[in-house]
């Protein structure tokens, strides 16, 4: 943003709603990123400080809802400004979410930890996340620099987590079907590895907020998609 | 697939608007005070049975395009009008125009209430009187309470029509102002900032009564509240010294206007 308003009180407003957006944001990167972490290490402590660290990004949303209400009713924004607010409540709901995820995969630590994860599952999980966060770190740039052509690839690159979420299905189901035994920490894997994809569409509908913001047009065309995984194992003629 | 008809709906609204005629057309126009430009080729036409509102900071020509619409520039020394501008094809500065006809096709509004001192009946006959719109009593008696009504103020002042206009609330006088306009059955009416001496219950009302004059007329409002251009409108002109920046459909203007001026103006922003 070029110019400050005349009044300086609404700036600081909207000061307020970026900074706590950004806020929640490096706090569900490292929410994710532990929560991974602890899964892959049997790490139940970290996985209990992730389920801790939820309430706090609950609270942001709910802070960051509130601001936006208020600025609305007191400064009633216009053009850029009236998207920035509507859109920093779709970011902080799109980041709870996120957070949400994290804390649920944290909470299968537990049950996980007793079989262990196999090594070469544990490096998928671990390989996926990284995709997701890196997703989740750049969108968060783009959050502070407003690049809108950044924006729209990062929407085009969500198909690359997709791909690599099927085939990590795939995977799975081949070590249910070995041993039955592995059934129970494999489901549980299985929706860790899910959550992980909806973090990276969370990353991608956040990408298309900050387009909007920036441009005031919606991104044009569908997402690009590679989530095949409902299909997996359908019987084909 | 509920969201994809109701956009298509309004595409083909907005569509429909793209095709609703011109009542005025303005080339061209500009305006001199003296040596004094104030107005710099201004191309904007007017809708028909549209709410068209005029924006921009004091002392960009806004109030002065307003004025050129029915010629009030005329009652002010050393103003002069190039450019044309057409009343449903006419040009409205043509010298054998007869200007008092003009201004009752072209009614205006002004931005304080001003009603004669006289009775409420009498400050909305006068207009059809003066123009023999009326052929008896009855007639007139007739004229006096539609164009009450059309003001939203019949049922408000329907006992005593014979007493004082000047003693009506500030929003009455206005409505008042408004059914004295609407009297002379114009086909535009323009109105100067009509609410800015009104509080917020009075606003709504002249508000309210606007949206529901768009169906029989048209309608060019200046104003300094932006939240009013939005609330009223359906085609937004900004203005700056002297000059139209922008025009466009008011959805547009303020969710995500063309024009960085239009930005910094309609966001309280330093330009």
């Amino acid at each position: 943003m070029a110019s400050t308003h005349i009044f300086s009180a609404y700036d600081d407003d909207l000061k307020f709603l970026s900074r706590r957006i950004s806020e929640m944001g490096g706090l569900a990167e490292q929410m994710v990123s532990d929560a991974v972490r602890a899964l892959v290490n049997g790490d139940t402590a970290l996985a209990q400080k992730v389920i801790s660290d939820d309430v706090i990004l609950d609270h942001a949303e709910r802070e960051i809802g509130d601001k936006a209400i208020v600025t609305i009713a007191r400064r009633q924004p216009m053009a850029a400004d009236l998207r920035e607010i509507m859109g920093s409540i779709r970011i902080a709901a799109d980041l709870e979410r996120v957070g949400d995820l994290g804390k649920n995969t944290a909470k299968r630590v537990i049950a996980v930890q007793s079989a262990g994860v196999p090594r070469k599952l544990a490096r998928g999980l671990e390989h996926l996340s990284e995709l997701a966060l890196v997703q989740l770190k750049e969108v968060l740039d783009v959050y502070t620099s407003r690049a809108a052509d950044k924006a729209k690839s990062i929407r085009e690159r969500d198909e690359e987590i997709d791909a690599m979420y099927t085939s990590l299905f795939r995977e799975m189901l081949t070590y249910m079907m070995e041993d039955p035994r592995n059934i129970t920490s494999c489901t549980h894997l299985l929706f860790c590895a899910k959550n992980i994809e909806r973090i990276g569409d969370h990353a991608t509908n956040i990408a298309e907020t900050i387009y909007y913001m920036a441009t005031g047009a919606q991104p044009e065309g569908e997402r690009p998609k590679d989530d095949t995984a409902n299909t997996v194992g359908a019987v084909t003629e | 697939m509920n969201m994809l008809t109701e956009a298509a709906v309004e595409k083909a609204l907005d569509q429909k608007m793209n095709t609703v005629p011109y009542k005025m057309i303005g080339q061209d126009v500009s305006v001199y005070y003296g040596e004094k430009r104030a107005l710099f080729d201004v191309k904007l036409n007017i809708r028909e049975n549209t709410v068209t509102a005029l924006i921009g900071p004091s002392g960009c020509g806004k109030s002065t395009f307003l004025r050129s619409l029915n010629r009030m520039n005329d009652t002010i020394d050393g103003c002069r009008v190039t450019g044309k501008i057409t009343l449903d094809g006419d040009d409205i500065y043509d010298p054998d125009i007869d200007v008092v006809e003009l201004r009752a096709r072209v009614g205006m509004v002004f931005q304080k209430p001003n009603p004669f001192p006289k009775t409420i009946y009498e400050n909305v006959a006068y207009g059809p009187r003066i123009h023999g719109l009326a052929k008896s009593k009855a007639d007139m008696d007739q004229i006096v309470e539609l164009s009450l009504q059309r003001a939203g103020l019949w049922n408000e002042v329907k006992d005593r029509v014979h007493e004082a206009g000047t003693g009506l609330s500030g929003g009455q006088q206005q409505r008042l102002c408004i059914a004295r306009a609407v009297a002379v059955s114009p086909e535009v009416i323009l109105m100067d900032e009509p609410c800015s001496a009104l509080d917020p219950i009075a606003t709504a009302k002249v508000e309210e009564l606007i949206h529901e004059l768009r169906e029989n007329y048209t309608i060019v409002i200046v104003t300094h509240s932006m939240q009013q251009a939005a609330r009223v409108s359906q085609r937004t002109a900004m203005f700056h010294l002297g000059n139209l920046v922008e025009e466009n459909d008011t959805d547009k203007m303020f969710t995500n206007p063309d024009d960085p001026r239009t930005q910094d103006y309609i966001m309280g922003r330093f330009g």
